[in-house]
């Protein structure tokens, strides 16, 4: 519309235009080389850092947990094996309404309100990375209504694993340990990717724990393709996993299990020794934790049960509990007196009681054991002839002796922690104390009581030293190559004279007379001890509170004549070595004649409840009837350690400045005991004063 | 050249625009159909439907003439203007933001409509507006009502990435009529110191969220800067020849969002790479030089206007969405013309080209002699 009036304005607006049509043109061209070098430089020059972007989007590497390496026993039987299983588990970081689904999942897996109250603290308390264990050993309905509604529930994991399946449960508790899921702090240590990938356990204790690198194996993997929205659209490769080491202990685990059913309902430890190699065949802290259940995590029903019982069952007595021995220590000072020169004919007087100088030091049997010598101070574990003789010879040379024969040592054992006691001589007292060696201390030490501590694995390699007289080291990985055993030096007449001592206290006019084997020519020789826990003004130690009984000790060894295999019982608070002997005659015959031994235990079995899993279980209900999800929550890592490092302390007696005589509890005397006099014989009156 | 040989009629068909056009979209439809797992529907298929549709559209509107579309300019904007109302009334009854009227047989969006429309309106504004009068306010203040208005109910929908393609489009037009330049670089300077204000004012969360992100995207990578970043690995990992066709991991595995509408150029450069990127680019290059040339060579101010307009139209669709997937503009709903799937964008783009055709025809007449 161009009118010919306004021809000049008209002009310059068209002149306008063009220039400005112009100037939008170049913007547009200069827009459009930006989006080109734009897109260039992206492509081009960043290409390598988006291409792997792309690539991590698009793929999802998922480590596959290994299959934990057996542990075998010395027939190859495992202890502790794998298991196939389905199980579920939760990624606190990937949960976007945890309560529902937590609630969908209780009612998919039928949890229980004790479960899923469990399983809310486990979530409370897991840093968001850490994969959260719901349920395992699944069966195929509950893990199929899981895997289907996936879409609904972000941050649940279930998968198709191994979990670690323990046989015996119980009876392998202390010596094998348990699994779990790594703590924050233990990721933290290592920040190994597979550390929290869900199903993936390592040891929390004893040899799992040890030998966690061995058993441990390396992860397979699945790189996968996922969408967005993390559903696997296809396998892109996939790397088996290398299934971890197996390692084969010396444990016979038969054996260790019938000896953990043996103990029953008492609290107490049975380590049997191979007397050739010194081989640990059995090894056995009741009552314990089962393994099993450990390693799902530790429910608060459980941790309830666990906290609860006075018998500790997270101390594995065997190496952390410490005892004074009591008589058992006899046959090593006789050793000791027989190597100092003393004639085993030597006799004395035991009137129930010796003089020194104004104190008098009484012998458990009040009534007195006539004329003793040695073998008689052994087999009727007469205290007077070893207050008498010990004062002779002299306490370093008893220490000596009890050093050699391994009390007070620790032993090079691929285990977490030794309580090695105490063997007592002047030049210790003095340091430790700042006091000379008093005479009462040897006789304390004599009979095993006073500072004198041991743990029953020292009193089983004892036992199997004294037995076959060579410096026997305890083994718990199997070699088939026997190791090397240099003798101890002891004179075989000497060791003659006390196996014979000790075959009389199990087979002749001894105190232990129902320990004898029911095997056709096989006997046993042994030694019984009882050890006083509290001062005669509180207990008697035979009844009473259970935590003032006497602790009941025996070792022994069988063959007499050609010793095989070596044993080393204790129950503590038993009441004295009568509740000891049984339980390491019932072992013995096991190794000779299971189904015999068998036999007994059914029966026994039967008054007391079913097996430790069934004893157990039926607790289990009681408590969940009882506490339901009022039960305190379980600890976590630290929490267990802090308990067991509570039950150690618990169970070690303070060593407080002795500064009496101990008075020696009373043997139990066998029904078929030859010695009729002793059954009667007295509870010893309160101690000698000073 | 080929006239000879060609009838008349399809000879004279603006081949120079419908050829680089047919061969964009048929490749958008490509592009869609692997988006769409190697299927031709739902998008690939319905996208080349509707642009011979359109095509058949534009080329009717190439035939309106001049004086019609000078006589419906005002009356159809004011019908869009009502259509907005009735829109923003809609949804304030309803009870939420809406942006379409649904009809019964097709749901309407007016402020596509109002694109093109605040073009034509402004180009017969300033058609009818004596040049001596361009240097006065007379020229500026009901321009700017007529994009202020539309601006202000599309903004209120709210719906920020139409509105400024509104504005954008009115402001070249107001530009390009000749108005004092003084008056382009003090609004410039205005709007340098108001886009702050409005931003802490006027802008919706969202909205400032997106441009808070589009500032620093990896901070918040799982959020809304998940849509550039993962944009922006999709057309980086393409490299220089793509991943091969159907390839594509990005948008086959769900990471890049809106794969088939806004972020459909991330999803085509992720399979064709940076060849794919400069022929789409090239393209525009092509059309939007037509336009150009079509509005220099225009024979009145009208056409010029009108066709320069329509051009910048479209050029705004494809800087904005370019820019944003390439992580040089916020995150802003506007879809790539011939490659984004969608019914509207589609329809508004081929009316501006339709446009662009008429001009073009009436130009080939020339001054009234040659019919």
């Amino acid at each position: 519309m161009s009118g010919p009036a306004k021809h000049v304005s008209s002009g310059t607006l068209q002149n306008s235009f063009d220039r400005r049509s112009a100037m939008l043109g170049a913007v547009q061209g200069g827009v459009g080389m930006l989006l080109a070098v734009r897109m260039t430089y992206l492509s081009v020059f960043e290409n390598d850092r988006y291409k792997t972007l792309a690539e991590s989007n698009r793929v999802n590497l998922t480590l596959i947990p290994p299959r934990r390496g057996w542990v075998l026993d010395r027939n190859g039987a495992p202890l502790a094996s794998n298991r196939a299983d389905f199980r579920v588990d939760l990624i606190p970081d990937r949960l976007v309404d945890a309560d529902r689904t937590i609630a969908t999942l209780g009612q998919l897996l039928q949890l229980t309100a004790i479960e899923l109250r469990d399983l809310k603290d486990k979530l409370d308390k897991a840093s968001g990375f850490q994969p959260v264990e719901v349920a395992t050993g699944l069966d195929d309905e509950r893990y199929a209504a899981v895997s289907v509604r996936l879409p609904d529930l972000p941050g649940v994991v279930p998968q198709r694993g191994f979990s670690r399946f323990y046989p015996t449960g119980p009876s392998v508790g202390h010596l094998i340990g348990y699994v779990g899921a790594a703590s924050a702090e233990e990721y933290e240590r290592e920040r190994n990717p597979l550390l929290i990938t869900p199903g993936f356990k390592i040891g929390k204790d004893g040899l799992e724990k040890q030998y966690d690198t061995t058993l441990r194996g390396v992860p397979g993997a699945r790189r996968v393709e996922v969408t967005a929205g993390g559903k696997v659209v296809r396998d892109l490769d996939m790397r088996e996993d290398v299934p971890g080491h197996p390692i084969k202990l010396t444990i016979n685990g038969p054996l260790q299990d019938y000896a953990a059913r043996r103990i029953g309902i008492e609290s107490g430890a049975v380590v049997v020794m191979d007397c050739l190699t010194g081989d640990l065949l059995t090894m056995v802290s009741m009552p314990s934790f089962d393994p099993n259940s450990f390693s799902d995590g530790i429910g608060r029903i459980e941790w309830k049960m666990l906290s609860d019982d006075d018998h500790v069952p997270l101390r594995n007595k065997v190496l952390r509990g410490l005892f004074p021995p009591g008589s058992t220590v006899k046959p090593m000072v006789a050793l000791a007196f027989l190597e100092a020169g003393l004639d085993p004919h030597e006799t004395v007087n035991c009137s129930g009681g010796l003089r020194v100088g104004n104190r008098v030091f009484h012998c458990w049997n009040h009534g007195g054991h006539g004329t003793v010598d040695m073998a008689k101070g052994i087999y009727q574990s007469c205290d007077v002839y070893f207050y008498h003789f010990a004062q002779r010879i002299g306490m370093d040379k008893i220490a000596a002796m009890a050093r050699r024969l391994g009390l007070g040592q620790e032993f090079p054992l691929p285990v977490a922690g030794q309580s090695y006691g105490t063997v007592p001589d002047p030049a210790w007292k003095k340091r430790k104390y700042g006091q000379d060696w008093a005479v009462f201390d040897t006789v304390n030490a004599t009979i095993g009581q006073g500072y004198m501590l041991v743990n029953p694995l020292q009193q089983a390699v004892m036992a199997a030293r004294i037995a076959s007289g060579n410096a026997l080291m305890p083994r718990l990985l199997f070699d088939l190559r026997a190791p090397a055993v240099k003798s101890l030096g002891i004179s075989k007449e000497h060791l003659d004279l006390v196996h014979s001592a000790m075959n009389e206290v199990v087979n002749g006019r001894g105190t232990a007379g129902r320990a004898k084997l029911p095997i056709e020519g096989v006997q046993l020789s042994g030694k019984t001890g009882t050890a006083q826990v509290v001062g005669l003004n509180i207990g008697n130690g035979k009844g009473g509170q259970w935590k003032h009984r006497d602790h009941g000790h025996f070792i022994c060894f069988a063959p007499f004549d050609q010793p095989r295999y070596a044993c080393a019982v204790v129950v503590q608070h038993g009441g004295g070595s009568g509740a000891a002997y049984p339980i390491a005659r019932d072992v013995m015959t096991y190794l000779f004649d299971p189904g015999k031994a068998m036999d007994v235990l059914t029966g026994m079995e039967a008054g007391w409840g079913g097996t430790p899993q069934q004893r157990m279980a039926t607790r289990f209900r009681a408590y969940e009837s009882k506490y339901g999800i009022h039960a305190p929550k379980p600890a976590d890592d630290a929490g267990v350690e802090a308990a067991q490092a509570r039950a150690d302390a618990a169970g070690t007696p303070s060593e407080a400045v002795a500064t009496a005589a101990a008075s020696p509890p009373p043997e139990p005397i066998a029904t078929e005991s030859r010695v009729p006099a002793e059954v009667t014989a007295p509870v010893p009156a309160p101690s000698a004063t000073p | 050249m080929s006239r000879s040989i060609v009838p008349e009629p399809i000879a004279r068909l603006p081949w120079r625009v419908i050829l680089p056009l047919t061969a964009m979209v048929l490749f958008g439809s490509t592009v869609l159909y692997s988006a769409a797992g190697g299927s031709l529907r739902p998008w690939a298929a319905t996208h080349a439907l509707r642009y011979f549709v359109f095509l058949g559209m534009a080329l009717v509107i190439a035939r309106v003439p001049r004086d019609l579309f000078k006589w419906i300019a005002f009356p159809l904007y004011d019908a869009l203007i009502v259509l907005l109302l009735l829109v923003e009334a809609l949804g304030f009854v309803g009870g939420g933001s809406q942006r379409w009227l649904n009809l019964g047989f097709m749901t309407l969006q007016p402020s596509e409509l109002m694109k093109p429309g605040i073009v034509l309106v402004l180009a017969r504004f300033y058609d009818a507006l004596p040049p001596a009068m361009t240097q006065s306010w007379r020229s500026l203040l009901p321009a700017g009502a007529l994009i202020g208005a539309p601006a202000a109910l599309v903004m209120l929908q709210p719906d920020l990435g139409t509105a400024l393609a509104i504005t954008f489009g009115g402001v070249v037009v107001v530009f390009l009529a000749g108005l004092p330049l003084r008056w382009f670089v003090g609004a410039a300077a205005a709007t340098a110191i108001a886009a702050p204000i409005a931003f802490f004012t006027l802008l919706h969360d969202y909205q400032r969220n997106r441009i808070t992100v589009f500032m620093n995207p990896e901070g918040d990578p799982l959020g809304t800067g998940y849509h550039i970043t993962q944009s922006k690995i999709a057309i980086g990992s393409g490299g220089i020849f793509g991943k091969g066709f159907g390839n594509g991991s990005q948008s086959h595995l769900d990471y890049l969002p809106e794969s088939h509408t806004d972020f459909v150029f991330a999803t085509m450069a992720e399979e064709w790479g940076l060849i794919g990127g400069l022929f789409v680019l090239i393209v525009f290059m092509l059309v939007f030089r037509w336009g150009l040339t079509v509005a220099r060579r225009a024979p009145d101010r009208f056409s010029m206007l009108l066709a320069t307009g329509m051009t910048t139209t479209i050029f705004f669709y494809m800087a904005i969405n370019l820019m944003m997937v390439m992580g040089l503009a916020p995150v802003v709903g506007i879809p790539l013309p011939w490659m984004s799937h969608g019914g509207s964008s589609m329809l508004t783009n081929m009316i501006c080209i339709g446009t662009i055709m008429a001009v073009e025809r009436w130009s080939r007449r020339g001054g009234g002699l040659s019919t």
